[in-house]
C-alpha cells in the first residue's frame, strides 16, 4: 500500500554473521507462512470469480475445479436475463451518488464549525458527535421505519439518501475535524483580514487544503452506501427500485441450483468497488489508519 | 465589507460583542446539519422507540398501551433469550480470536519481507467485497458436499462437516467467516506499529532483550490503545451481526443462528410487532452500551497512554 511504515523489526540487527543468517532464515520462513495465509484469504474470492465462469455441471464436480475448462461468459448475460440487474445498477448509482455528495458537503460544514468557530454549546455538540460514532444503530431501526413511513418515504430513495445530508455518519465528521486541526489557524486569520467571511474561507481556503481527507471520506461513504443491505431491504419493496445488494440476495434465494449465476452476480457487484480499491488504495489506508472504519 | 466599516465606528466593546454574536450565528449555522440530523434521525427516534416499547402496535389501527408487557416478554421469552445468547456466543468467541489474528498479521507484515504492500492489500480485500456477495459465497464455502472448506479439510484428512446444517457448527461457521474480514483491524495495527519509536526497540536490543521480550515489554504495551479501540468497535459490530445470518441460514438450523438483530428484524418486519421489536432493540442497545462502558472502565487498568 502507498503509505510506507517504518519497520519495528523484532529481529535484532545482529552484529555477528551467524545471527544475521538466523534472521534471514526467519524472514524466509515468514515469507512462506504469509504466502500460505494469503492464499487461504484469497481462496473464497478467487473461487467466486472462477466459479462465475463455470458450466453448471462444473460447479458440482469433485475434486473442485479451480480454473474452468472453457469460460462461460454467457453466465453474466444470464444474470441480466434473470433479474433486471441493469436497473439495479442504475438505482445503486443514483442512491450512492446522492448519499456521498450529501455526506461530503454536510460533513465539511459541521467539521469546520466545530473546529474553527467558538459558540456556546460547542462542547456539547462535539460530545454528541463523538458519542454517535459508537451508537449501536439497531436502536433507531424500528422508530425510523415508522417515521419514514409517515413521511411516505417507503419505496423511494429518500430513506437511503436524505439522512446523510445531515452528517449522519459522524465518524467522517470526526475524521475531518482531526484533519482541520492540523491546518494552521493563521490561514483563516489572514483571510479574515483580507475581508473574507467564514463561508468564503471554508470554500476558497480550507476545502482546497482538505482534498486528501475529502477523498478518503468520499471513498469510505461510497463503499458504505454501495454495500448497504438492511435499509434497502426494509424500504424498497418494488422490484423497480431495488439496489444491487437486493438483487444478489434475490438471485441467491431463487436460483438454489444455479451456483454459477449467483457467483456471476456477486462478481459483477464486486467489480466496481474492486476497481475503486485499486485506484484509490492510498485513501483507504489513510482513512483507516486515522479512524478504524472503512465503509462498514 | 459593510459590516466591518460599520464596526470600526463603534466602540471596541460593541465591536467584540457583535463579532461574538456573528461567531455564535456562524457556529450554529455550520453545525446545523448535524444538530438537526441528530435531533430528527437519532434523538427523536430513540425517544419514540421508548414510547413505542410500551405499546402494542401492528402498524394498522391505533397503538394500545400495554405497560411493561413488551419488556417482560423481551426478558423472558425463550426465543428472545436464545437470540441474545447466540449473539453473545458469537461475540465472545469471534472478537478475541479476530484481534489475535489481525495483530499477528500486522506484526508479520511490518517485518522486512518482500511484496509487503501486496500482502496487505490481499488481506484487506475481503472488506471490499460487498457483504451480500461475501454471504452468498461463504454459504457455499461451507456447503457440505461442494464447498471449498470441506474439500480443503479433506487434504489434511479431516472428515467433512455439515457446518451451516449442523446446529452445533453453525455458530462456529459464522465465527470462522468473521476471521476472514479482519482487514480493518489489521490496517489499524499496522499503522500503530509504524509509530513505535525505533530508538526504543534498539535501546532494548542493546540491553539484551530478545524479540519475544521486546514484543511483550515494548510493542504490546504501546499498542494497548489500539487493541482497546479495535476491541470496542469489534464488540459493538459483532453484537449486531445480521446480514450474513439472514442470507446464509435465515436463523437456522433449529434457531442456532437466530442472532439478536435477526430476531428484531423478524418481529418488526415479518410479524409487525412494532412495540415488541422496539423493546427488543432497546434491550440490545442497553447491553451493547453496557459492554462499551464496562470496557472503558476496565481500560484504565490495562491501556497505556504515553501522554
Amino acid at each position: 500500500m502507498a503509505t510506507q511504515t517504518m519497520t519495528p523489526s523484532l529481529a535484532a540487527t545482529g552484529q555477528h554473521g551467524s545471527r544475521r543468517m538466523t534472521r534471514i532464515a526467519g524472514l524466509v520462513l515468514l515469507q512462506i507462512v504469509m504466502t500460505a495465509c494469503l492464499i487461504t484469504f484469497l481462496a473464497p474470492t478467487f473461487w467466486m470469480v472462477s466459479s462465475s465462469l463455470k458450466a453448471s455441471t462444473e460447479v458440482f464436480r469433485h475434486p473442485i475445479v479451480w480454473i474452468p475448462e472453457s469460460p462461460q461468459w454467457s453466465n453474466y448475460a444470464k444474470v441480466f436475463e434473470t433479474l433486471p440487474f441493469a436497473k439495479f445498477a442504475w438505482n445503486t448509482f443514483v442512491v450512492v451518488t446522492l448519499a456521498v455528495i450529501g455526506t461530503v458537503l454536510s460533513t465539511a460544514l459541521v467539521a469546520y464549525g466545530l473546529a474553527r468557530v467558538d459558540f456556546p454549546g460547542r462542547r456539547i455538540v462535539f460530545a454528541l458527535m463523538v458519542a454517535t460514532i459508537m451508537l449501536p444503530e439497531i436502536v433507531t431501526l424500528i422508530p425510523r421505519f415508522i417515521m419514514f413511513r409517515t413521511f411516505r418515504w417507503i419505496d423511494t430513495f429518500a430513506p437511503l439518501t436524505v439522512p446523510f445530508w445531515f452528517a449522519l455518519t459522524t465518524l467522517y465528521v470526526f475524521l475531518m475535524y482531526q484533519f482541520l486541526r492540523g491546518i494552521p489557524k493563521e490561514l483563516d486569520e489572514a483571510a479574515t483580514i483580507d475581508g473574507a467571511n467564514r463561508w468564503q474561507i471554508l470554500w476558497h481556503v480550507i476545502l482546497p487544503l482538505c482534498k486528501p481527507v475529502i477523498a478518503t471520506i468520499a471513498v469510505f461513504a461510497l463503499i458504505q452506501h454501495y454495500n448497504e443491505f438492511l435499509t434497502p431491504l426494509i424500504y424498497l419493496n418494488k422490484l423497480d427500485n431495488w439496489t444491487l445488494a437486493l438483487g444478489v440476495r434475490a438471485l441467491n434465494d431463487s436460483n438454489v441450483a444455479n451456483w454459477e449465476l449467483v457467483f456471476a452476480a456477486s462478481t459483477l457487484m464486486l467489480i466496481p468497488v474492486l476497481t475503486l480499491f485499486i485506484i484509490a488504495q492510498r485513501y483507504f489506508v489513510q482513512g483507516i489508519a486515522l479512524t478504524g472504519f472503512g465503509g462498514r | 465589507m459593510a459590516a466591518i466599516t460599520q464596526a470600526q465606528t463603534n466602540t471596541a466593546a460593541r465591536r467584540v460583542g457583535r463579532a461574538r454574536l456573528r461567531d455564535w450565528l456562524d457556529g450554529y449555522l455550520f453545525t446545523s446539519p448535524f444538530i438537526i440530523g441528530f435531533l430528527v434521525f437519532t434523538a427523536f427516534p430513540m425517544l419514540y422507540a421508548i414510547w413505542l416499547s410500551f405499546h402494542k402496535w401492528n402498524l394498522i389501527g391505533a397503538p394500545t398501551f400495554v405497560g411493561l408487557d413488551n419488556y417482560i416478554k423481551a426478558l423472558t421469552h425463550p426465543t428472545a433469550q436464545l437470540s441474545l445468547y447466540n449473539s453473545a456466543f458469537y461475540t465472545i468467541f469471534a472478537v478475541p480470536i479476530q484481534l489475535i489474528i489481525s495483530f499477528t498479521l500486522a506484526l508479520a507484515l511490518t517485518q522486512a519481507i518482500r511484496l509487503r504492500d501486496l500482502y496487505r492489500a490481499g488481506f484487506y480485500l475481503p472488506i471490499i467485497v460487498p457483504l451480500v456477495a461475501s454471504a452468498v459465497v461463504w454459504q457455499r464455502v461451507f456447503h457440505p458436499e461442494f464447498g471449498i472448506l470441506n474439500e480443503a479439510l479433506g487434504w489434511f484428512g479431516i472428515p467433512p462437516a455439515k457446518w451451516l446444517f449442523d446446529p452445533n457448527l453453525a455458530k462456529p461457521a459464522f465465527i470462522i467467516m468473521s476471521f476472514w474480514m479482519i482487514g480493518r483491524q489489521m490496517v489499524i495495527f499496522i499503522a500503530g506499529l509504524g509509530n513505535i519509536p525505533q530508538s526504543l526497540l534498539e535501546a532494548a536490543s542493546i540491553d539484551g532483550a530478545g524479540p519475544v521480550r521486546r514484543l511483550f515489554s515494548i510493542v504490546i504495551p504501546l499498542m494497548t490503545p489500539l487493541i482497546f479501540y479495535n476491541c470496542v468497535i469489534a464488540i459493538i459490530n459483532s453484537f449486531q451481526i445480521f446480514v450474513p445470518a439472514l442470507i446464509m441460514t435465515d436463523g437456522g438450523p433449529q434457531n442456532a443462528t437466530l442472532f439478536a438483530v435477526l430476531n428484531i428484524y423478524r418481529e418488526g418486519f415479518q410479524f409487525f410487532n412494532m412495540g415488541y421489536a422496539a423493546a427488543l432493540s432497546w434491550e440490545l442497545f442497553v447491553i451493547v452500551i453496557g459492554f462499551t462502558i464496562a470496557q472503558f472502565a476496565i481500560s484504565q487498568r490495562w491501556v497505556y497512554y504515553s501522554d
